[in-house]
């Protein structure tokens, strides 16, 4: 089963190597980006600096100076050829987490206006919000955050016009089809539905990450005294 | 050993070569934007090019050293007194007990570097001791200097280093502008080669909100359909990106580590450096180059570094 179907590699600047897949958000192409990702990071050559997957490109940042590129090309058209015929199970499938939020108020200051945005009531953007089990498809924007997806259409409401200055930390918010949470106080345009008290980074914990790629993720609706409780934990 | 702020300065920050190996979990790189500079700074104290120094940004900071130290300036151009005496650039000196190193007018460039024998020691946060101010992570505390900051020095790792050892500039800092070379790409067929052509002909202006994360630049908008569409991924540092304001943004040492806005152009790596040391209305023009064009001028960058004793 051929998953990658088409896909180029080219370099972008003069330090850096790509391998782009089809322009699609789906997961098992995600899932052979992340084995490529995996088999390319392993392969430790000398002067690259940093692999990095998303949701259909890998990328591979390198010390121009240091760096055998023929040697580094070779092993991303290597291990995509090798992922478009064997899927290696044990690597498409993160772990499974859950994620206490609590939705609304001011904990999730634009639930209100995704309600209106969808036509529904507050409960039921709720309701369809926590149904979905999300695929975190890459990481990035700060550090530890997840792109999840996808949200259902019905929700896929657009960013906001003028980000915010200050998301707290936890927030849980949409952007179109994508869902995700703010592992710091920073600024952002995402819509804000709701708050976790867990981190998504943390220095003090022996791995500071708290999502990965191919991780599933539920979010699990909590009250404001729960949330309370769990935060100060 | 240690180094006491007196005062901070504008924007001072604890900087090393980066936090490479994490942007696969969304942390940015940092590091110096004048990383030819930060190197040359530590090459004349014997440190590692990796070593962490200061990155001083438009106003200096005023420091004191409670032990011998030794200490070398370089980047943009300052007035640079170490109690009464001149500190002239490029140049080691060595700082008794109690003696104020102070920073005073700047004449060219942005960003100057303080390099002292052994390296500013705070602590390693994931391999690195870079300062990202949006996460809060590594430098003191994840932020700027402040008055009363005691940063500690490392032990000198025994190379033996001389007051008076100087060597000469890589490159000469910008006045009020630059013309630096960039790769075109990856999205030149989003662009096409009327865009691509005023791309190169523009003269841009630097943006009074260009940061450590990007340089903002104003000049004529790029006219873009709405309905692009870029999927997410990862973005080196170098590319200039055009949001839907259409204006550019050259992404800099702390930038995300992804983006989905389409880009025209990457700046070769041995023209980042320059770009660092550019401020609010200076002029910045791009001239497209080769990869291959950009490694030889990466190779003769590196070659001047390693020779560049006076």
């Amino acid at each position: 089963m051929a998953l990658i179907d088409g896909w180029t590699l080219s370099r972008v600047g003069d330090a850096t190597l790509v391998v782009e897949c089809e322009q699609r958000i789906d997961p098992d192409l995600n899932a052979c980006i992340l084995q490529v990702a995996h088999a390319v990071r392993q392969r430790v050559r000398p002067g690259v600096l940093d692999v990095v997957e998303s949701y259909c490109a890998v990328t591979v940042h390198f010390d121009p100076l240091k760096t055998d590129t023929t040697a580094v090309a070779l092993d991303l058209e290597v291990e995509v050829a090798h992922a478009q015929v064997v899927v290696d199970e044990s690597q498409s499938f993160g772990r499974r987490l859950t994620v206490p939020v609590c939705y609304g108020g001011r904990h999730g200051p634009d639930l209100e206006a995704m309600a209106a945005f969808a036509a529904c009531s507050e409960a039921e953007v709720i309701a369809r919000h926590s149904g979905e089990v999300y695929r975190v498809y890459m990481l990035g924007f700060l550090p530890g955050f997840p792109y999840m997806g996808v949200v259902p259409p019905k929700l896929a409401m657009p960013r906001r016009l003028t980000p915010r200055l200050n998301v707290p930390i936890g927030s849980v918010g949409v952007a179109g089809q994508q869902t995700g949470v703010y592992p710091l106080t920073a600024p952002g345009g995402w819509q804000l539905i709701g708050r976790t008290p867990l981190l998504p980074f943390d220095l003090r914990r022996s791995d500071p990450f708290l999502f990965r790629g191919a991780d599933m993720v539920q979010f699990e609706p909590v009250g404001p005294e729960r949330f309370d409780e769990l935060a100060v934990d | 050993m240690s180094v006491r702020v007196l005062r901070p300065g504008l924007f001072t920050t604890i900087q090393d070569s980066g936090r490479w190996g994490y942007q696969h979990v969304g942390v940015p790189v940092a590091g110096s934007m004048d990383t030819v500079s930060h190197r040359l700074a530590n090459a004349i104290v014997g440190n590692e090019a990796s070593a962490a120094t200061l990155e001083i940004t438009l106003v200096g900071p005023e420091l004191q050293c409670d032990r011998p130290t030794l200490f070398a300036v370089t980047g943009a151009e300052f007035n640079v007194r170490l109690d009464g005496a001149a500190v002239a650039a490029n140049t080691s000196y060595l700082a008794r007990a109690g003696q104020v190193i102070r920073f005073g007018r700047r004449w060219s460039g942005v960003r100057g570097y303080l390099a002292v024998e052994g390296g500013f020691d705070v602590p390693s946060v994931l391999g690195s001791r870079s300062t990202h101010v949006v996460s809060r992570m590594g430098g003191v505390k994840g932020r700027a200097l402040r008055t009363g900051d005691s940063i500690d020095v490392a032990m000198s790792t025994g190379r033996a280093v001389v007051e008076g050892t100087r060597r000469t500039s890589i490159f000469q800092m910008p006045t009020n502008g630059i013309r630096v070379r960039a790769i075109v790409g990856p999205h030149a067929e989003i662009f096409g080669p009327v865009r691509l052509r005023a791309f190169e002909r523009t003269r841009y202006r630097v943006a009074p909100e260009s940061d450590r994360m990007g340089y903002r630049l104003k000049g004529e908008r790029f006219s873009l359909s709405d309905d692009l569409n870029v999927i997410s991924s990862a973005v080196p540092i170098g590319s200039v990106q055009i949001p839907p304001d259409g204006l550019p943004i050259v992404l800099m040492a702390d930038h995300q580590t992804t983006g989905g806005y389409p880009r025209i152009a990457t700046v070769i790596s041995a023209d980042l450096p320059l770009v660092g040391q550019l401020k609010a209305s200076d002029w910045i023009e791009f001239e497209l180059c080769s990869p291959s064009e950009a490694v030889r001028a990466l190779i003769r960058q590196e070659r001047a570094l390693m020779t560049a004793n006076g």
